[in-house]
């Protein structure tokens, strides 16, 4: 039996975390289990105030358990890449392990008054986005579709938290074995 | 789609390069990283990247600028970003006007690089369906080009005008000569599929294993003398129509690996173990009888249904010999304009021999007679002395044939209308009017000679 694992850095609220597993869960049909993060001091980055997404990945691959089919990690860490200022989350494509940082995701990051609510739906359609990517999907010109490029939480918005029917018809869903 | 672009990500940071890398494919581009400016030549050399992405400073004697100026030898058209992490505005000033496209300051703003590719690629789309415009102006290839007013060429016409914008594979059969890749850019050209590539491929001219490589694209390695990959014919016709003339000719083996492309529309490249996708329509042409090629066992029935989805069967000239006239005038049209020679038109007795002609070449030899008798006529118009070589080659063919020995008047009867009959699919009208008699007789006589229609 293969599970699909979902797991979060200490400083992530509970709450959060079951309502992505949960969506996992009911999305990818896979049985899901949850793995304990470490804080991610080590992929601290003082010049930029942010934290390496990669090195993220990379604890997530050690950390990956044998039965693992997939592999989610959230933080509230402010992700980057080198060559971006910063990123919503990041994916192996077609691989096993995936991470988003749920920072940007949150209104008060904008100024604005909290809203659990849209925040728990920007964290679902992020952590569908991401999966896309392990299942080896790429971004769709459907803006409407969890798959589509958002560099912004407008467009996060805009999308809905779903694969439209082309890109649901290419996720092989049930892991193999 | 996405993946028919590449981009050449090129960064001495390893980082760096497949950090943007993986974002890039992401967004479903075809990326390669390269680690320094001479990497990125020697990879530029073996495949043409849309996009370069260039860090300017690299060590090793070869900074982004000057990798930009090398890889523009090798591809004038290539997009170039320079990316830097020290920006100053004599950086940028050289890099514009050494013809960078674009200057950005890493790290940055996601939107930023997504709209630059994006931006980038759109131009190239245009630019792309620009080119195949002009071709296709210049080369004229519309249903109003393919020039006969015979009835069965005009039936021909429409339902390849109604076909044109299915998906539906189309096999085309005629005689050599007869216009069949006209016929297959016509039904391209006036489909959905117009503002994509038309690749044609003659199965003919290759041998088999470079007919497989030509078709379906080889790994670099594949064979001695592959030295870098190589796209096939299927991958380059990607969204558009891909031509295989002469289809009866192909190997058993070349035609499992066909069916295997027409039923899945994916297959593997020479020496390469990763499946290919391709969306395109296939159009394909022989002068080969290939019902008999099947029933004979030397073609696939599979591929044959596969393929005979769409028939397309020209007549050739000697059968619709009133657009000897027109085609010949315009020839002359057109290539009195090619050798600039002013030529009037064909005298009554130049189209007597024209019209005499058996034209076992059909209209491929009728251009070339029009041609030779301009070129070495010296009156006002090509009259019959202009074609005394259609005429002596007239005789030749005449001379060379003669009807099968000991057969009666009647099984001679017999044997020309059951051909008739077949050239005209079995056309009572056309076939009466080709035989010089009415209706009624030709139906008295298929009655007595018994000959199925």
């Amino acid at each position: 039996m293969k599970y699909f694992y979902v797991g979060a850095t200490p400083e992530v609220d509970r709450q959060a975390l079951t309502a992505i597993a949960e969506r996992a869960r009911a999305e990818f049909g896979a049985p899901v289990r949850e793995i304990e993060l470490p804080e991610l001091d080590f992929a601290f980055d003082a010049a930029r105030g942010q934290y390496g997404s990669i090195p993220m990945l990379e604890m997530l691959v050690r950390l990956c358990p044998g039965d693992a089919f997939k592999v989610l990690g959230l933080t509230e860490r402010d992700l980057f890449i080198p060559v971006l200022t910063f990123v919503f989350g990041h994916a192996q494509l077609g691989g096993r392990a995936a991470v988003v940082s749920l920072a940007r995701l949150r209104q008060e990051f904008y100024g604005l008054e909290p809203n659990r609510e849209v925040f728990l739906e920007r964290a679902q359609k992020e952590m569908l986005h991401e999966c896309g990517h392990l299942f080896g999907l790429v971004h769709c010109g459907d803006g409407s579709c969890a798959m589509s490029l958002a560099t912004g939480v407008r467009q996060i918005d805009f999308k809905r938290a779903a694969f439209c029917a082309r890109c649901a018809a290419r996720i092989e869903r049930k892991p193999k074995g | 789609m996405k993946t028919h672009w590449q981009i050449l990500v090129v960064d001495d940071e390893e980082v760096m390069a497949e950090s943007l890398a993986a974002w890039l494919r992401e967004d479903g581009y075809a990326v390669d990283t390269a680690n320094s400016g001479r990497d990125a030549v020697e990879k530029a050399a073996q495949r043409d990247y849309a996009i370069y992405f260039v860090d300017l400073k690299m060590p090793g004697g070869m900074d982004g600028i000057e990798t930009m100026m090398q890889v523009r030898r090798l591809h004038a058209e290539a997009s170039i970003i320079i990316i830097t992490a020290y920006a100053t505005v004599d950086t940028a000033i050289t890099a514009m006007k050494e013809g960078a496209q674009e200057y950005i300051v890493k790290p940055c703003n996601p939107e930023e690089i997504s709209l630059l590719v994006s931006r980038i690629i759109k131009v190239k789309n245009l630019q792309r369906e620009n080119s195949i415009l002009r071709k296709k102006l210049s080369r004229q290839y519309h249903f109003g080009d393919v020039i006969s007013k015979s009835a069965r060429m005009q039936d021909i016409l429409k339902l390849a005008q109604e076909v044109s914008s299915l998906r539906s594979t189309v096999l085309i059969q005629g005689e050599s000569g007869t216009g069949k890749e006209l016929i297959a850019r016509a039904i391209h050209n006036s489909g959905d599929r117009a503002a994509k590539p038309f690749v044609a491929v003659s199965c003919a001219a290759l041998a088999e294993t470079l007919l497989e490589s030509e078709l379906f694209g080889h790994e670099k390695g594949a064979f001695t003398g592959a030295n870098q990959q190589r796209q096939g014919k299927f991958e380059m016709a990607e969204g558009g129509t891909i031509f295989l003339d002469e289809i009866g000719d192909i190997s058993p083996k070349l035609q499992v690996d066909l069916l295997r492309v027409l039923q899945e529309r994916r297959f593997y490249r020479v020496g390469g173990s990763e499946e290919v996708k391709v969306d395109v329509r296939v159009i394909a042409a022989t002068h080969v009888n290939l019902q008999q090629a099947v029933a004979e066992g030397k073609f696939r029935d599979d591929l044959y249904y596969r393929l005979n989805v769409i028939e397309i069967r020209i007549p050739p000239l000697r059968e619709r010999r009133e657009d000897i006239p027109l085609l010949a005038q315009h020839f002359l049209e057109r290539i009195s304009h090619e050798l600039g020679k002013e030529v009037g038109g064909i005298s009554d007795s130049g189209l007597k021999v024209l019209l005499d002609h058996n034209w076992p070449g059909n209209v491929r030899e009728l251009e070339n007679a029009i041609e030779r008798a301009m070129v070495t006529c010296r009156g006002p118009e090509l009259t019959e002395d202009d074609f005394a070589f259609v005429a002596q080659n007239g005789q030749a063919g005449k001379a060379g044939w003669a009807p099968p020995a000991g057969i009666t008047i009647e099984e001679m009867e017999k044997l020309l209308i059951a051909a008739t009959l077949q050239r005209t699919s079995g056309n009572i009208k056309e076939s009466a009017a080709v035989l010089g008699i009415d209706r009624s007789t030709l139906y008295e006589k298929i009655k007595r000679y018994e000959i199925p229609r």
